[in-house]
């Protein structure tokens, strides 16, 4: 028990830093006009990923994103809307996953992908300036120049081979793993991997004047991903055949297969051109500190409980 | 048969035929894609190092390890006699598998042996062993600081450092896990 208040009162610090980057994010936010919203935690149909399982609750599912009820907002007519909160993903555990963790979410009616990206800098610069204001260091990762490369470009590069042409999906996690992101990480700072090939934008609008690429980044910070953005795909059919391949594939690989949000497909149809984007809160916080494991900036770990 | 699930650091497994320890090992999943798990492992026969990722779905070979508690009888010119007192069998063993550990043997000692497939391939020893040394300069008397070492011989010829106030015919303990000198046991006469 006292070693159990010992670790909780070593991270001091970082819960403040915590506290004090989640003012910074409130504070921008509500300076560009955007509503801070809720949305259900505990639902019937989570978004449905090839490899993002949920975790049942009841009948139901933990959230494993609030991306679904946020779009239908925008639908609504609610043009700006960020949202904090849990999310879950079963089985995720590890230095830079825990399976119960912080998202911000943010979405931009009438934007696309790249006035997203100039919200995250714009973001990560302001919650640097709050940081200084506090005399609290902020590490030169977030001071580095940012680098902007093409996907096909980086795998060309590091890999030996361009995943637009021929995709193979498998070969693409692999070498992101074993070949990119040791580079990311020796080259430091934000980077940003933009546009993916089209099979691994599953909510994305595909790039008009090259339908085998999907419009969706994904910033990096020394090596460790921190968001995933897309311009949002706000065609109904397009987005249920998606959905469609994707309960196919996890049929396939025998993994539980949620059923379809239909409120949110209605709704697809009239939802207007947008930007969004997940961030990780926790590792974002855990950059900021210094540190390379998220146990350094959550109070309460899962295993702990399990004790 | 382990799933990909079940590795973790310090778990044991067979790579075609060859048994590994994992020394290193994370957990990683990469935008939208897959779950994988980075390992770093070293052989425990010939000690290399590999480095290996696993998808979710694959499998990996459980080794046939057992570990066994023996005792240290005698040496026999090059190789060393284990029994096991249950079953009188014996085990001989040779520097290959003991290294320096041959040289911390004492006899009815008991040591843990790890088999894979039958064949003896790691010899764990008790943490600490006595000795008698039985060669060193002699020490300064009243000089009791233990900053300060000077080299010793142990009956079968191995030098350890020892402090200034060991003298011949001392009997030392040595942590068998870094083969160096950890206190006196007691003065020689």
């Amino acid at each position: 028990m006292a070693d159990a208040l010992t670790e909780l009162r070593q991270k001091r610090h970082a819960l403040r830093v915590r506290s004090e980057i989640l003012f910074a994010i409130r504070a921008f936010f509500r300076e560009r006009d955007f509503l801070e919203v809720d949305t259900p935690v505990r639902l019937p149909a989570p978004a449905l990923e090839e490899h993002i399982d949920a975790e049942p609750c009841g009948e139901w599912f933990l959230r494993t994103s609030p991306e679904l009820h946020m779009k239908r907002l925008l639908a609504a007519g609610y043009p700006r809307i960020f949202q904090i909160g849990p999310c879950f993903r079963r089985g995720e555990s590890g230095h830079l996953h825990h399976p119960e963790y912080a998202m911000l979410e943010w979405y931009r009616a009438d934007a696309d992908y790249l006035r997203i990206l100039e919200d995250t800098r714009a973001l990560i610069a302001s919650i640097g300036r709050h940081l200084q204001s506090l005399n609290i260091s902020v590490p030169a990762a977030f001071e580095r120049e940012w680098i902007i490369q093409a996907v096909r470009e980086v795998f060309r590069k590091w890999a030996g081979w361009d995943p637009v042409i021929a995709f193979d999906a498998d070969r693409f996690d692999v070498d992101l793993v074993e070949r990119v992101e040791p580079q990311l990480k020796r080259l430091g700072g934000p980077f940003v991997l933009m546009d993916y090939p089209a099979p691994l934008a599953a909510l994305a609008r595909l790039k008009p004047d090259q339908p085998q690429v999907g419009e969706r980044w994904e910033l990096y910070i020394d090596g460790i991903e921190i968001a995933n953005a897309y311009s949002e795909l706000a065609d109904a059919d397009e987005q249920a055949r998606r959905f469609e391949q994707c309960a196919a594939r996890r049929r396939a690989a025998g993994h539980t297969v949620y059923p379809l949000d239909q409120h949110f497909l209605e709704a697809l149809s009239a939802m207007p051109a947008a930007g969004g984007i997940a961030l990780g809160i926790d590792r974002l916080v855990m950059m900021y500190t210094g540190h390379h494991d998220l146990s350094t900036v959550i109070a309460f770990q899962e295993h702990e409980r399990q004790d | 048969m382990y799933s990909a699930s079940d590795l973790r650091k310090g778990l044991k497994i067979e790579i075609e035929g060859q048994p590994y320890a994992i020394t290193d090992f994370q957990f990683v999943k990469p935008g939208k894609g897959q779950a994988l798990y980075r390992c770093k492992m070293k052989n425990l026969i010939t000690g290399a190092t590999l480095d290996k990722t696993y998808r979710a779905v694959e499998k990996i070979d459980k080794p046939n390890l057992e570990e066994r508690d023996l005792i240290y009888s005698y040496q026999d010119g090059e190789a060393y006699v284990f029994m096991d007192s249950g079953t009188y069998e014996q085990i001989h063993l040779g520097d290959d598998v003991l290294g320096d550990q041959r040289f911390f043997l004492v006899e009815d000692m008991e040591v843990k042996i790890l088999f894979f497939n039958n064949q003896p391939i790691e010899i764990t020893l008790p943490f600490f062993i006595e000795k008698e040394i039985v060669e060193t300069e002699p020490g300064a008397r009243g000089d009791t600081a233990t900053n300060v070492m000077k080299p010793a011989k142990i009956d079968n010829g191995y030098e350890i450092q020892v402090p200034l106030f060991i003298n011949q015919g001392d009997r030392v303990r040595i942590d068998t896990r870094t083969g160096k000198y950890a206190d006196r046991v007691s003065k020689g006469f």
